[in-house]
Parts: C-alpha cells; sequence; structure tokens
C-alpha cells in the first residue's frame, strides 16, 4: 500500500494491529502525555480546532467545534459514538484503519472522552465486517489489560470505558442519530434534529458521533501539535485524509495524501486508468456525491473546497472512477436502486421518491423510457429534497441531479433509441472481473 | 442485536417463535423485537441454505466485475438471487454495499467471512470448499 500520512503509513507486517507494535510507532504517547501533564480539556479542544480537522464521514464539519458543543456541566452521563458503519458505496478506509491500526481509533477516542467528558463511548461497526469487529474486540481487551482503558486509566481518576457494537446491515445506520438508535437495540430510523445528539443524544444523554478517521487523527494531533495537522494539508483543510479508490483503475486500494492535492496524481498513485482507456467520469466522495465528467475532475485538487466548488463534495473520499466503457445509466439504475432499498421507509418522499427514481431510470435503461422522463426525475428529486428527516433523501437525489445534469445527452439516446450509447459488449468488457 | 444474531447463528435462521423466544429472553414486547428483525439486512427471516453466500452488485463492485462473479455463481449453482439449490446447501443474495469496494469482486459467506477479489478460479475453489 502506497501511503504517505498518518493513519495507514509505515504499517509494515501483518501485526500492525497489535498493541506492542503500536506502543513502537508512537502509539498512547498523546494520551500518556495528557494524563502526566493533566492537559485542561479545553487546551485540547483548542489543539483540535486549530489542526482544521474537518470530519471525515462525510459532512466535512469541523471536529473541534463539534466538540466545543457538548455541555461541560452536565450532571450525569455523557457518551461518545465512533461511526464505523461504513456502507455508502465505494467507501472501504474505515475498514483499513480498523484492520491495520485500530488502537489509534481507541486512542483518539480515549482523548475525546477526556477532552469532553465522556465516560462511556461505542463503536458502531459495519455489519458485513464482522472479521474486523471480532478484532477490534481483541484490540479493546488488550488496551484494557495495558490499564489504558478502563477505571483509572494510567493510575489517573479519569475513566473511560469503549464497547464496539456489531451492526447487521444497514446503510442507514451511518446516519448518526439511526445509529444512536441501532446501539440502543432499535431498528435504525433517524430522529428529527434538533434536538442535536449534543444535547439529546444517546439514552438522550448528551453525546458526540465522530468518524473512525477523525479519531484516528486525533493522537498525532496532540502529540504533534494542531499546527503540524494543519500544515499537512491546506488553510481550512488541515492533514491528510483517505481516499478509497475504486471502479475502473488498475490498483483500487486506499491512499492517504495531503488535502490539496491534485486528483491526476491520485489517479497515477492508483495506477491510472485500466487498459489505458479514457476517463469519463468520476464520483469523488462517495455514491450519494454528485458525479463529475472527468475532464472537471482532471483540475481539481482533493480537498473540501475545491470539490465543492466544481460542484460535487469531497463526502467521506469514496473516489469511483468510471471509464469510458460505462453506460451512465446503468451506473445510477445502480445507485438508484441502493437507494430505494436501504431508504429506511419513515418519511413519505424519500421512501416513495427513491422508488418513482429507480423505476424511471430502471425503465430508460431498458428502453421504455419517456420523452418527459428527464423532467419527471428532476421533480421527483426537488419533492423530496430537503424535505426528509435525514440526509438520505438528499443522498439519492444528488446522483440523479448530476447524472442527468452532465450526461443528459446518454439518458436521452436511451429514451429516443431504446438503447444504451455504449454497445453492451463494450461495457461487459470494460466491467469484467479484474484483480489487479 | 447481539441476541438476535446469536439466535440466527444457532437456527440457521429467525423464525416467528425464535423472535418470540429472543423477546421472552429480554423482557422485551415480540413486535419491538421482531421490528428489529426485519429492518436489518442480516437477518433472515426465512430459511436459507447451509451457506448463505451474498454478492455485492453496487456500483463499484460492478465496475470491477461484481455482477460478472454473480452471474458466474448462478449459473454454477444452477439458482437465481435470493433461491436455494435443492440440495439445500446454498442460497445467493444480492448484497449491498459491505464497505470492501476495493477488493471487488467482493462475497460474504454466512454474514461473517469476507471473501475478496474473487475470480473465477477463487469462486471453484470456494464452493467446493464450502461443500465440504
Amino acid at each position: 500500500m502506497t501511503v504517505q500520512g498518518i493513519i495507514l503509513s509505515d504499517l509494515d507486517g501483518d501485526r500492525t494491529w497489535r498493541l506492542a507494535d503500536y506502543v513502537k510507532r508512537g502509539g498512547y504517547e498523546a494520551l500518556k502525555k495528557i494524563i502526566a501533564e493533566k492537559i485542561p480539556a479545553d487546551q485540547i479542544i483548542g489543539e483540535v480546532k486549530k489542526s482544521a480537522l474537518r470530519g471525515r464521514g462525510g459532512a466535512g464539519f469541523p471536529t473541534g467545534l463539534k466538540w466545543s458543543f457538548m455541555p461541560r456541566a452536565f450532571p450525569g452521563a455523557k457518551y461518545l459514538a465512533c461511526n464505523s458503519d461504513e456502507g455508502e458505496p465505494g467507501t472501504f478506509k474505515d475498514r483499513d484503519i480498523l484492520r491495520y491500526n485500530p488502537h489509534t481509533v481507541i486512542e483518539g477516542m480515549i482523548i475525546a472522552g477526556y477532552a469532553m467528558g465522556c465516560e462511556r463511548g461505542y463503536n458502531y461497526i459495519h455489519g458485513e465486517i464482522f472479521e474486523v469487529y471480532e478484532r477490534f474486540e481483541e484490540a479493546l481487551q488488550e488496551a484494557r489489560d495495558a490499564g489504558l482503558l478502563g477505571q483509572g486509566i494510567l493510575g489517573s481518576d479519569f475513566s473511560f470505558e469503549l464497547y464496539a457494537h456489531h451492526g447487521y446491515g444497514a446503510y442507514i445506520c451511518g446516519e448518526e442519530t439511526a445509529l444512536l438508535e441501532s446501539i440502543e437495540g432499535k431498528k435504525g430510523q433517524p430522529r428529527f434534529k434538533p434536538p442535536f445528539p449534543a444535547s439529546f443524544g444517546l439514552y438522550g444523554k448528551p453525546t458526540t458521533i465522530n468518524n473512525t478517521e477523525t479519531f484516528a487523527s486525533i493522537p498525532f494531533i496532540i502529540r504533534e501539535g494542531g499546527d503540524a495537522f494543519l500544515a499537512l494539508g491546506k488553510p481550512n483543510n488541515g492533514g491528510t485524509k483517505l481516499f478509497s479508490v475504486s471502479g475502473h483503475v488498475n490498483k483500487p486500494g486506499n491512499y492517504e495524501i495531503p488535502l490539496g492535492t491534485p486528483f491526476s496524481t491520485l489517479l497515477e498513485m492508483a495506477g491510472g486508468m485500466r487498459a489505458g482507456r479514457k476517463l469519463k467520469a468520476v464520483i469523488p466522495g462517495g455514491s450519494s456525491a454528485p458525479v463529475l465528467p472527468g475532464s472537471v475532475m482532471m483540475d481539481c485538487t482533493m480537498d473540501y473546497d475545491s470539490i465543492s466548488k466544481a460542484g460535487s463534495m469531497l463526502g467521506s473520499g469514496a473516489v469511483i472512477v468510471m471509464d469510458e466503457t460505462t453506460c451512465m445509466v446503468k451506473a445510477l439504475e445502480r445507485l438508484s436502486y441502493f437507494y430505494f432499498e436501504e431508504s429506511c421507509g419513515q418519511c413519505t418522499p424519500c421512501r416513495e421518491g427513491t422508488g418513482w427514481l429507480y423505476r424511471v431510470v430502471h425503465r430508460i435503461e431498458n428502453g421504455l423510457g419517456r420523452p418527459d422522463d428527464l423532467d419527471l426525475l428532476n421533480s421527483v428529486t426537488a419533492n423530496i429534497m430537503g424535505r426528509t428527516i435525514c440526509a438520505l433523501g438528499d443522498a439519492a437525489s444528488m446522483p440523479v441531479q448530476s447524472f442527468v445534469k452532465h450526461f443528459g445527452d446518454e439518458f436521452a439516446f436511451h429514451i429516443e433509441h431504446k438503447k444504451c450509447l455504449v454497445p453492451k459488449d463494450v461495457q461487459h468488457e470494460g466491467s469484467k472481473i479484474y484483480v489487479a | 442485536m447481539g441476541a438476535l444474531r446469536i439466535a440466527q447463528e444457532e437456527k440457521g435462521w429467525l423464525a416467528n417463535e425464535t423472535i418470540e423466544f429472543v423477546a421472552k429472553y429480554l423482557g422485551m414486547p415480540a413486535i419491538a423485537v421482531y421490528e428489529v428483525a426485519s429492518f436489518y439486512n442480516m437477518y433472515d427471516l426465512a430459511p436459507v441454505g447451509a451457506k448463505k453466500i451474498a454478492v455485492c452488485t453496487n456500483l463499484p463492485c460492478a465496475l470491477s466485475g461484481g455482477v460478472h462473479a454473480a452471474e458466474y455463481i448462478k449459473k454454477k449453482l444452477g439458482i437465481d438471487f435470493n433461491e436455494t439449490t435443492a440440495d439445500g446447501r446454498f442460497t445467493l443474495k444480492e448484497g449491498e454495499c459491505m464497505g470492501a469496494c476495493g477488493d471487488a469482486p467482493v462475497l460474504l459467506v454466512n454474514n461473517h467471512q469476507m471473501c475478496s477479489w474473487m475470480t473465477e478460479e477463487k469462486i471453484d475453489q470456494l464452493l467446493a470448499d464450502l461443500k465440504k
């Protein structure tokens, strides 16, 4: 794995997930420093603010600011939750973090617990990665045995307990309030906001939820300082970030690069386009992010601001690369099916709307499209967006809007000629089983 | 959720009576447990074969052969998605994103064992191993 960063860099061998290996890499030094020097909570949050670390789960919200929303003098329990329910198509970074460097997440969570006065945390792990869940449980036990986790950490009066929670296959649980419902043992349907989790979260108590990669960045920030983290990236986009590159590239995988790195460099790291074919389109931030034409992407740098200026979002950093053999209608049909399948059914616009989106794209793909279908798609998305409790409705709509906007000709061709613009055998050849 | 997972591992799938048993054990109304069992994809509310294979065919996987892998297994086992072989050994499911898109094609066996980079040869090998 070619990485130059702080989470998956310098990992060598098959024991990198063990406590001893992590300590050798400077692990738990940040926590030890905090405990030994009794660093005040405010100072830790200040350091995180200075680092310009932004939430790595998709929304890109400044982490330090989020932490400062937690009420200080709250009597009773406060909770911390880690969102490792990585189910956004294209995203597979948290799995590697938990597989190869779980202790950095554990340390990050302990520090967060210290800074926000939480004594209990949960890591919600995606259902399909059961083996990773088992490994994380083992890592937790190592930390407990070493006195790094549990009652009176490192002989201080600070206690923090951390539990792993295993999901069971529901995309919606990546939404933070659905995740809390799920930890509580219920079906994962998002809650109304406000109240926000910082005031009414898990079991009704103040709760902060961060992504796995966000927590994994914390030890470095405390050890080396917020400025050092900021300097790795670019202003307002601190640090390095993991990008999960999938699709038509020669070497799919996770690449950890400084925010602000040109997309062309990332594409090169991922081995370039398969069989020298031409880049057609890129979804830069997970399936929910608007698709961008390849030519637009080639002018972007990989950071929150640049991608947002180009009309999409950096999201979770899942870069789905599609070459000229891709039928954009077929690609959208598959994504729309996913949102239709995963809508939790709570809000009518999303429950019914995702069904409409899928059925209409499906009929276009299958030669049954009608002349006014593109207007219909735009009308359905306009009626979903902003009218649902959580962001799944928007997430289902943005791909549809952007595919139609940038590749409208291809949709029109389907409707008029009742077949794909890209011949089926070319599509078939382009997406056959590929192993690097 | 953990209780249902353990019950499913033991019984193979979650029948209504299993759900009621879990509910009684946890001191919860049966409907509350049923809601959870029916909400999450990985719980099976109908009998499945001894080995349940889920293939991810979502877009990132599809671009690297997810659909081809699924077609190959269908042909090999002679079943479609959501069907079980006559000998009760295999059930095939279409999975949603498993968070391992870089390893496509990806299969998940009985919810817990993830298999990466599944070429036709590796699928042959896996099916042979699972028959043992």
